[in-house]
């Protein structure tokens, strides 16, 4: 006899329940039989009213392990579906992050290095910025983690520039409609609380785990978030007045759009970016355990294999690298700045 | 020069709110700007507004702050839209212009100057003085050999490659002038284009301003809360209270005969001598004796008692051009001199 026998005849709902089919133990049941308890409610009083403990008394509502295996096969049933449309989708951001991997590595390091440092100082042309870089990977090739350093760059290089191709527009939609935006908002908090780890499942079971597009969607729908924000907060922040005087002399929306409210938004917008950049950092480390490569990969290899020293350095290698993507986007991100100085 | 009417309004109401269109006939019925907002949530911007605007002549539209000027002047160029009314271009009904005409009328016909400037800080004086070119598609030496004329002409030939936050606001005031003279239109819109600039700085800017229409004959619609900026600009004065014009005409005129007290109290502190001018208040006709002197007829009166030492006795003979045109009464200039009261006030004052 369970507890909420009586609430279930009181409604004449004993009919529904189809009472007397017996059900499989649940894992409380099972818990209480081994140790030898004669019921669970014996020793709690009241129990709460959830699925498990309702199911005992009446077997037509399901138990939480019937919903949880039901939302697998729900997603088990359309994930053929889905992946049908997803696979072709997003195969070309497997063909980037091989392609980006492979190019990165193909270079020799006597060409590929210094390009990082003209890079470096082609965005913050600044002699300080340039050199700490330079320094931070001469340190990383001695200590032999250049190559899974230049690996975690190559497909943080990829996924930024596909954060911004699509976080860009994004958010100048959002700035332009009230209503999109409102629509936006949730689902980016949502995307920015949620756990890294989280992310993964569901992509875990899409796509195989030796699919580098599996990494690169967790990390671009991880590190989006900023780039959309921003974007809408840039362009919603543009001076009332200079959109007014290009209203006033005829301006169509692609000029005001390009001429006026994205230069205003750069600084903004090159915030997003510089956070961006940090988030896919922070990702790419996780995605390593799906089968992600670089600086993570060793991480993951000290943690698993107690190897301390081995993650100690690649996590040092990791802060390195952070560092130095912060040092040469915030220095880029001064010089928009000065050149956008309006008194 | 002969007068044409080159912006004309007619019967202009705009209600802000959510259904303007819902409240449109309570205002029609004559409810009032109070009453609407507090029956209806629906502000009234303006009401029942009709003005006739001069080629060639500056407007100006003076009122207190929330009169509804700006509101006003944005209905010509129409970055707002009506809840009714016609606004009149050059005999075209602007508000019968698609988005695209609309674009092209606001390139090429009219110009605009900011309050706040509102220049474009990434881009450089030069650019900011050829952006009407550059909208409407011109090449690039075109555009900059025009702007680069009329930055020399506002004063600024040296600053070109200068971005506008390394200026002061005049100067930068300056940079929007060019940009409107750059774009060469025919109206010219200044929204309190000087109320932000220093008195001495703002008296250089409205000298550089008549000094320019004298030279361009520009439609200049001039908005400002200053009257002694109204009068010394314009030639022809709208006077708004709570979105409704309550007098119009010749500065002159409003001076002398204010329709209603607000008017009055507007006009009481300012120093008539300094404005009046001859031709307001002498009489028509040669029929003067004890004639002192000749004096212009747009002398002011100001020049007049100076001239006359203060002598109430004495006449002048008015020229227009070294042409006698009537003659003044130098006691008709000093009952001028006190303002005018129109009976409602009169009986006010008495009790
Ligand atoms: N977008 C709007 N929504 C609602 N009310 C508005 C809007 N724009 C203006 N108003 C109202 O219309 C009235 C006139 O405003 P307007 O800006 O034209 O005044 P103004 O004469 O230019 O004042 P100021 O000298 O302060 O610039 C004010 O009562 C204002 O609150
Ligand atoms: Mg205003």
């Amino acid at each position: 006899m369970a507890f909420y026998d009586k609430i279930f005849e009181t409604f004449g709902l004993t009919a529904w329940c189809g009472k007397g089919d017996e059900s499989p133990m649940n894992m409380a049941q099972l818990l209480a039989q081994t140790r030898g308890e004669a019921s669970a409610e014996a020793s709690s009083g009241i129990p709460f009213p959830s699925l498990d403990n309702l199911n005992e008394s009446c077997a037509a509502i399901p138990r939480t392990r019937d919903m949880t295996s039901g939302l697998e096969d729900a997603f088990l049933s359309v994930k053929d579906a889905m992946k049908v449309v997803l696979d072709p989708v997003t195969q070309p951001l497997s063909w980037a992050l091989d392609g980006a991997l492979w190019a990165f590595l193909a270079t020799p390091w006597w060409i590929l290095l210094p390009a990082l440092f003209w890079l470096t100082w082609y965005v913050s042309r600044s002699v300080a910025v340039t050199v700490f870089v330079a320094c931070s990977f001469l340190f990383l090739g001695f200590i032999d983690h250049l190559d899974a350093a230049i690996q975690t760059l190559s497909i943080i290089f990829v996924c930024t520039g596909l954060c911004v191709l699509f976080g860009v527009p994004i958010g100048i939609l959002m700035a332009k409609s009230n209503t999109l935006q409102r629509a936006m908002i949730p689902l980016l908090d949502l995307l920015q609380t949620l756990p890294s780890f989280v992310y993964l499942i569901p992509l875990i079971f899409l796509f195989s785990v030796t699919e580098s597009k599996l990494y690169g969607i967790a990390i671009i729908v991880y590190a989006i978030v900023p780039v959309i924000r921003l974007t809408d907060l840039g362009i919603r922040l543009v001076d009332k007045d200079v959109i007014e005087a290009a209203n006033a002399y005829g301006m169509n929306a692609r000029q005001k759009l390009l001429g006026v409210e994205i230069p205003l938004a750069l600084p903004n917008i090159m915030a997003g970016v510089n956070q961006t950049i940090m988030m896919s950092l922070a990702m790419v480390v996780i995605a390593s355990l799906v089968s992600a490569p670089g600086l993570g990969v060793l991480v993951l290899r000290g943690i698993r294999n107690l190897e301390l020293g081995v993650g100690l350095v690649a996590g040092l290698g990791i802060v390195l690298l952070a560092v130095v993507l912060d040092r040469t986007t915030k220095a880029a991100l001064a010089r928009i700045n000065v050149a956008h100085e309006n008194g | 020069m002969a007068n044409r009417t080159q912006v004309s309004i007619r019967g202009l109401y705009k209600i802000f709110g959510s259904n303007p269109d819902a409240a449109l006939p309570q205002v029609l019925a004559g409810m009032g700007k109070e009453e609407l907002l507090q029956e209806y949530d629906h502000v009234l911007g303006l009401k029942d507004i009709n003005v006739d605007m001069q080629a060639g002549e500056i407007t100006v539209v003076m009122g207190l702050s929330g009169s509804g000027k700006s509101t006003l002047i944005r209905h010509v160029n129409r970055l707002i839209e009506p809840t009714a009314g016609e606004i009149d271009i050059d005999g075209n009904n602007i508000l019968g212009l698609s988005a695209t005409e609309l674009l092209r009328f606001r390139q090429t016909m009219m110009s605009m100057v900011f309050q706040k400037f509102a220049l474009f800080p990434h881009r450089t004086v030069l650019q900011n003085a050829a952006m009407a070119l550059e909208v409407r598609g011109e090449d690039i030496s075109k555009r900059e050999a025009e702007a680069h004329k009329w930055l020399e002409r506002v004063g600024l030939g040296g600053y070109q490659n200068h971005y506008p936050y390394q200026l002061s606001g005049g100067m930068q005031q300056r940079v929007g002038i060019a940009r409107a003279l750059t774009s060469n239109s025919d109206i010219m819109l200044m929204d309190e284009a000087f109320s932000a600039l220093d008195p001495l700085i703002r008296t250089d800017m409205q000298n550089l301003l008549l000094e320019l229409q004298t030279e361009l004959h520009k439609t200049i619609i001039f908005i400002t809360h200053d009257l002694d900026e109204a009068l010394k600009l314009a030639d022809h004065l709208v006077i708004l209270k709570d979105g409704a014009v309550v007098q119009q005409g010749e500065p002159q005129d409003i001076l002398l005969n204010p329709a209603d007290p607000y008017i009055e109290d507007f006009v009481g502190d300012i120093n008539r001598a300094r404005v009046l001018r001859v031709r307001s208040i002498m009489h028509p006709g040669e029929d003067g004796d004890h004639i002192a002197g000749d004096v212009d007829q747009n002398a002011t009166l100001e020049s007049v008692i100076e001239l006359s030492a203060g002598n109430t006795q004495k006449n002048y003979r008015v020229c227009a051009d070294g042409v006698p045109v009537g003659f003044l009464d130098m006691k008709e200039l000093v009952k001028a001199l006190v303002p005018a009261r129109t009976n409602a006030s009169r009986s006010r004052a008495a009790r």
